[in-house]
């Protein structure tokens, strides 16, 4: 098996809340793994951590506790200044490319901006790249010249996933690239993300709220609930056999655009608990349906389920409790 | 009759540039559609194509530069739009009730929430304080808030999205509509949330044989919560009719798109040609508005489509309705 491009160990977050001496408990020890080529969807609700494990893994926030381990190299706690030409490998793209892009700048100039920073290029190897990585991502080379005013969404997501791919990562984390773009675009957006992923081999972590995007894009999926995973699995495998009570909840809850489609919903009671004061043992236990006494006091660690790569979060799995889209029927 | 029948309704916006010459947004151009009392109507379409302002301008809530230029707007069969401003101050919030996108921004923030729902039921139906406390707290055991005597005492701020969510539709139902507009009511809200919210929604249209609009650029929304579709495209409703058809049968070459752009239809790696940039409003393409970004254009596009009749209760304004190649979009 291929070393992992990417290791999270144990990874926590804590930022102060207040005067009071309290924390948001952003991110409770969370273990990942990719492989080189490997796209990682991960899928959350607002406040499961997962703009905040992201931004983590590129050392954009520091993690409290834990280890990142980078292409084999423990990333945690080296220096800014070193950490700077590991950015070439590590790539991001925002959520929002209208504030992602300075203003100022020409398109052309700023999708050379980080070949420029981490290449040592001619001026007219610049040049020629650019337009190549342009055509890449399906923009005219008349854009080059303009300014980010004059494109519509779509086309300032390519310019930043050009420049995320100029300097040929190992990594790109894209945080909820197409939730701000409407529905066709997007379709356009991930297709060309696919069709990037093919020619760079590049892997890629894809932060998304939305299911039915990131089932399209991903080879393995993690799902988080108050910044812990509760279940990875394939693609596939999860949407097929969901194991966590909360991921089955949270798949129950998609709406897939099409009216046929029969919905098998549970819906949960009740909202997210607060980040500060994380209920006790199982966080999901004050919303889940096939609770246990055990699970208010008893934190579940990963369970293997029918594949090697299919792990879940729940003590409900070792009775067989945990479903409970049966037992709404039953 | 129907409740609301919407005739040829055009908005445009005026103003002038830097010139001083007039220039023209049509925002609106002739939309037309009816809603029957106890139905589920979903408006879709891209940013701009005009869903939030076909509402206000239903509403009667549109601002200037903004204004209806054209169309009638038949309520109950008074037309709207003909109407002095304080008889449909009356109607609003009372006949006609909107929830809107950003529940924390349209509570006030400095009233406790239980005032707020017995003001606006002060304000149209009147009568003693004891009956309109009683009716706001009935409302929110209706749509859900726990232990309503002690949350009506709850300040705005106090509550989570979700919860505010559900006040702003208690409000709306204080004096019993007969027409509820909800405004993306769940965008920004979590997938599990908005799944309470609109059973919640589907729920009181049938208890309380409401009608309701219900706009978003979900797709999967409208496929599993409305009856009837309206696919918007440069201020036009370009393909309308029961949702199971329009899923099924897709007669316009933009609701096409649209539904091969959802990710259960979406094919990865195939290049697909699905968007493009929104038409100029101030320039709009003469006849079809979709012509310079439609793969099936001809030349007899140049002229205005018919809205053609493609199936019972299904319509689609484009020349080649029901006579599109099977595949493609």
């Amino acid at each position: 098996m291929t070393a992992p491009i990417l290791v999270v160990e144990d990874l926590v977050k804590r930022f102060p809340a207040g005067r009071s001496g309290a924390f948001v408990n952003a991110v409770n020890g969370v273990d990942l793994k990719i492989v080189p080529g490997e796209t990682l969807g991960m899928v959350g609700e607002s406040g499961s951590g997962k703009s905040t494990i992201g931004r983590a893994i590129l050392r954009l926030t520091e993690p409290t506790e834990g280890r990142i381990t980078f292409d084999g190299r423990d990333i945690t706690n080296i220096p800014a200044h070193k950490m700077r030409p590991l950015r070439r490998d590590m790539q991001m793209v925002f959520q929002d490319p209208w504030s992602a892009l300075n203003p100022r700048m020409r398109i052309g100039d700023l999708i050379a901006e980080p070949m420029k920073l981490h290449l040592d290029l001619s001026r007219s190897e610049r040049e020629n790249k650019t337009v190549d990585l342009a055509t890449r991502v399906h923009l005219r080379p008349e854009f080059l010249r303009r300014h980010s005013s004059d494109l519509s969404g779509g086309q300032l997501q390519r310019v930043c996933i050009a420049r995320a791919i100029a300097t040929n990562p190992k990594l790109i984390v894209l945080d909820e690239p197409t939730s701000s773009l409407d529905l066709s675009v997007r379709a356009e957006i991930l297709d060309l993300l696919s069709e990037i992923r093919q020619q760079t081999q590049a892997a890629m972590l894809f932060i998304s709220h939305d299911l039915g995007t990131v089932k399209l894009i991903s080879d393995r999926i993690v799902v988080l609930y108050l910044g812990s995973v509760v279940e990875t699995a394939r693609s596939q495998t999860l949407f097929s056999n969901p194991a966590h009570p909360y991921s089955q909840s949270l798949l129950s809850a998609h709406l897939p655009a099409d009216p046929k489609a029969e919905l098998a919903r549970h819906v949960l009671e009740g909202e997210v608990p607060s980040p500060i004061n994380l209920p006790s043992g199982c966080t999901f236990h004050t919303r889940c349906p096939v609770a246990i006494q055990k699970c208010s006091t008893h934190a579940p660690g990963p369970q293997q389920i029918d594949d090697p790569e299919h792990f879940a979060n729940c003590l409900r799995i070792s009775d067989g409790g945990n479903r409970i889209l049966s037992t709404e029927t039953s | 009759m129907s409740l609301l029948e919407v005739k040829n309704l055009r908005t445009h916006f005026m103003s002038r540039d830097i010139d001083n010459q007039i220039r023209v947004a049509e925002a609106l151009n002739g939309v037309s559609f009816d809603l029957e009392a106890g139905k589920v109507l979903g408006f879709v379409g891209e940013t701009g194509a005009g869903k939030s302002l076909t509402a206000q301008s239903i509403c009667g809530l549109l601002r200037p530069p903004a204004r209806v230029v054209e169309g009638r707007v038949l309520f109950d069969g008074q037309d709207l739009t003909a109407m002095p401003s304080e008889e449909l101050n009356e109607l609003r919030g009372a006949q006609i009730a909107m929830v809107v996108q950003n529940p924390r921004t349209s509570l006030d923030p400095l009233t406790r929430i239980g005032d707020q729902l017995v003001r606006i039921h002060q304000a149209h139906t009147g009568g003693p304080l004891t009956a309109s406390r009683e009716r706001a707290l009935e409302m929110m055991t209706a749509v859900g808030i726990p232990d309503p005597k002690n949350r009506a005492s709850a300040w705005p701020h106090e509550l989570s999205g979700g919860m505010a969510q559900r006040v702003l539709i208690a409000m709306s139902l204080m004096n019993r509509p007969k027409l509820l507009i909800a405004d993306e009511p769940t965008t920004g809200l979590d997938v599990t949330v908005q799944a309470q919210i609109l059973d919640l929604l589907k729920n009181l249209t049938q208890r309380f044989d409401m009608a309701m609009i219900i706009i978003t650029h979900d797709l999967g929304i409208v496929a599993h919560y409305s009856d009837e579709v309206a696919v918007m495209f440069a201020g036009t409703i370009v393909e309308s009719g029961p949702v199971a058809k329009i899923f099924e049968a897709p007669s316009h070459p933009y609701t096409r798109s649209l539904i091969a752009a959802t990710p259960e239809r979406l094919q990865m790696g195939s290049g697909a040609k699905l968007g493009g940039q929104p038409p100029d409003l101030y320039n709009l393409p003469t006849g079809c508005h979709l012509r310079t970004r439609c793969v099936f254009a001809q030349n007899i596009c140049t002229d205005t489509p018919p809205n053609r009749e493609v199936g019972t209760d299904h319509f689609a304004m484009c020349h080649f309705a029901g006579r599109l190649p099977e595949s493609g979009a």
